[in-house]
């Protein structure tokens, strides 16, 4: 299939959709198809043989924070010719409400269109001033893809409709390999933490009740926490003696996060809720952790009921604390769980996710819907 | 005013009302070829769904019962006139996940041979209902939308093409196929 991919966002940036986007289309060309993808870049700039540049990215604030786009007659007529000269079979757009490429692809393109929501917003005002205009590009949509259900309420409750929800993959073979942090191992006394602190759901607040219950029976364990928020909070709620025991990184780089899931011995998820999907306990599992989460729903099926990773109940710090030390004493149940995981992970891969999408290209293209056109 | 001048305006007054309505009369026709490849969309993958429904009924790779079950609800699918269809569809989404949520179902098909290609099918075919589903009801929306316009109605702008309705089935897939 001749897929046509619009990224709005300039290709130099690390960025969440450019991420995407960008394993998107490998996934696609590993199966096979033939991808083409325009998105803002300068005309001097090294890009992979399937990305077409669509001229400079512009910092622009827009919608609570500034991202690098592109617009403009110049970008409006090469997005114009790629859709010409492209003979497509679906166009696949990222952020159509987004004003880059996306918007001008949506305009200059006519045919099987499909569209994906990245982001979340709360009523937003850009937006309600724009509607009637993103009402109309919305229209030519023959299909649309949310990439999480806050994505798929945003748009929903602006504008109506309904989507399909495909999450994010994630590239298992990225986290394979990996160093250890330095002065990190796995060395049979270390647990592990990653996301934001400060958010109660991720229960954070439940670990540190675990370790300060463990800390005093085994003097060498350790914890090491990493993510967004205040290491002082963190300290703060453990009893005096075992403050120093708890490591606190805050926020780390893609490598360095990776490197943090080698560097422990069981990667603890005690999210409380929500979670439609755990990409971070994906993530651990993809690197070979062991993991210990709570036993919501999400978790459990994640994790094939415990066949991959051992469950706690939910909310509660003894269960942590037991299983947890359980763990730490089997290091050969350890190496099961995560051989285990890895197999499960496979799920979860942009491999999997991608043949989803395909099928969405399959079904807007299903009824002799013809190419894509420009829209004249 | 010379009589001139208001000619002049009136007749660009009518050149614009003109533009408007055909822009408006077009953009209502493209929504209507939406949702035509839509709903072909839709009434294909349902078709396919109970093909390959049956082709797992049909297969021996399952015990009678389960056979039975799944090539009932799925010949009840294939016979069911308009009034019954939303029904006998939801029937079929129900039989097959009575069928692939039993215990090791997914694992003692793939074990046999042409097992799990026939997994992979099903697992397309039941996503692709999904899918199409979401896409029909979504372009039957905006279409109703465009139809209730005053201009719409008042200059009969969608010709003799009927108010669309939506799809309402029952299509949640098996607990152990969905990713969501």
């Amino acid at each position: 299939m001749k897929v046509g991919i619009v990224c709005p966002y300039s290709w130099d940036m690390p960025g969440g959709v450019k991420q995407h986007i960008d394993d998107l289309a490998q996934a696609l060309i590993a199966q096979r198809h033939d991808v083409s993808v325009i998105a803002p870049a300068a005309d001097d700039e090294e890009l992979p043989p399937y990305v077409t540049g669509a001229g400079r990215a512009i910092p622009v604030p827009y919608n609570g924070s500034v991202a690098r786009m592109s617009f403009g007659f110049i970008s409006a007529a090469r997005v114009r010719r790629w859709v010409r000269d492209g003979g497509f079979d679906v166009l696949h757009i990222h952020e159509p409400l987004v004003p880059s490429l996306g918007v001008l692809a949506c305009w200059a393109a006519k045919g099987p269109i499909v569209a994906t929501f990245h982001a979340s917003w709360t009523r937003s005002r850009a937006i309600a001033v724009a509607e009637p205009l993103l009402r109309s590009a919305l229209e030519k949509l023959s299909g649309r893809i949310a990439v999480s259900d806050a994505a798929r309420k945003s748009l929903v409750e602006q504008f109506g409709g309904d989507t399909v929800l495909i999450p994010n993959g994630v590239t298992v073979s990225r986290y394979s390999d990996a160093e250890p942090l330095d002065g990190w191992g796995p060395d049979g006394a270390t647990l592990g933490f990653l996301g934001r602190m400060d958010e109660e759901r991720k229960g954070l607040p439940i670990l540190l009740d675990a370790f300060a219950q463990l800390a005093p029976e085994r003097p060498d364990l350790k914890l090491l926490v990493a993510g967004p928020g205040d290491a002082k909070d963190v300290h703060d709620r453990l009893p005096k003696g075992v403050r120093d025991r708890v490591t606190v990184l805050g926020m780390v780089s893609e490598a360095d996060k990776i490197r943090a899931y080698h560097s422990v011995d069981v990667f603890c998820a005690p999210n409380t809720r929500g979670e439609s999907f755990g990409i971070v306990l994906a993530e651990a599992m993809a690197s070979g952790a062991t993991v210990l989460a709570s036993d919501i729903p999400a978790f459990r099926k994640v994790l094939g009921e415990g066949q991959a990773g051992a469950l706690f109940s939910n909310g509660d710090p003894a269960s942590l604390a037991r299983e947890a030390a359980a763990l730490l004493d089997a290091p050969e149940r350890r190496a099961k769980l995560a051989e285990e995981a890895l197999v499960a992970v496979g799920k979860y891969d942009w491999s999997t996710v991608a043949r989803d999408v395909v099928r969405v290209y399959e079904t807007v293209t299903a009824s002799g819907a013809g190419r894509v056109e420009e829209d004249l | 005013m010379s009589p001139l001048i208001i000619a002049l305006i009136a007749g660009i007054v009518v050149v614009l009302t003109a533009v408007y309505i055909s822009w408006r009369a077009g953009r209502l026709d493209r929504l209507h070829i939406r949702l035509e490849l839509a709903q072909e969309a839709l009434d294909a993958a349902l078709m396919r769904r109970r093909a390959v429904v049956l082709e797992l009924a049909g297969s021996r790779l399952l015990d009678p019962a389960t056979s039975l079950v799944l090539a009932a609800a799925a010949h009840e699918a294939r016979m069911s006139g308009p009034e019954e269809r939303e029904h006998a569809e939801s029937d079929l989404s129900g039989a097959l996940r009575a069928a692939v949520d039993q215990e090791r179902f997914r694992e003692k098909l793939a074990e046999s041979p042409g097992g799990q290609e026939l997994l992979e099918e099903l697992d397309g075919a039941v996503t692709k209902v999904v899918y199409s589903r979401r896409f029909y009801n979504n372009a039957v929306g905006v279409t109703r939308t465009a139809q209730r316009r005053w201009l719409a109605r008042v200059l009969r702008l969608a010709g003799h093409t009927e108010y669309p309705q939506f799809f309402e089935i029952d299509d949640n897939p098996p607990v152990s196929m969905a990713t969501e």
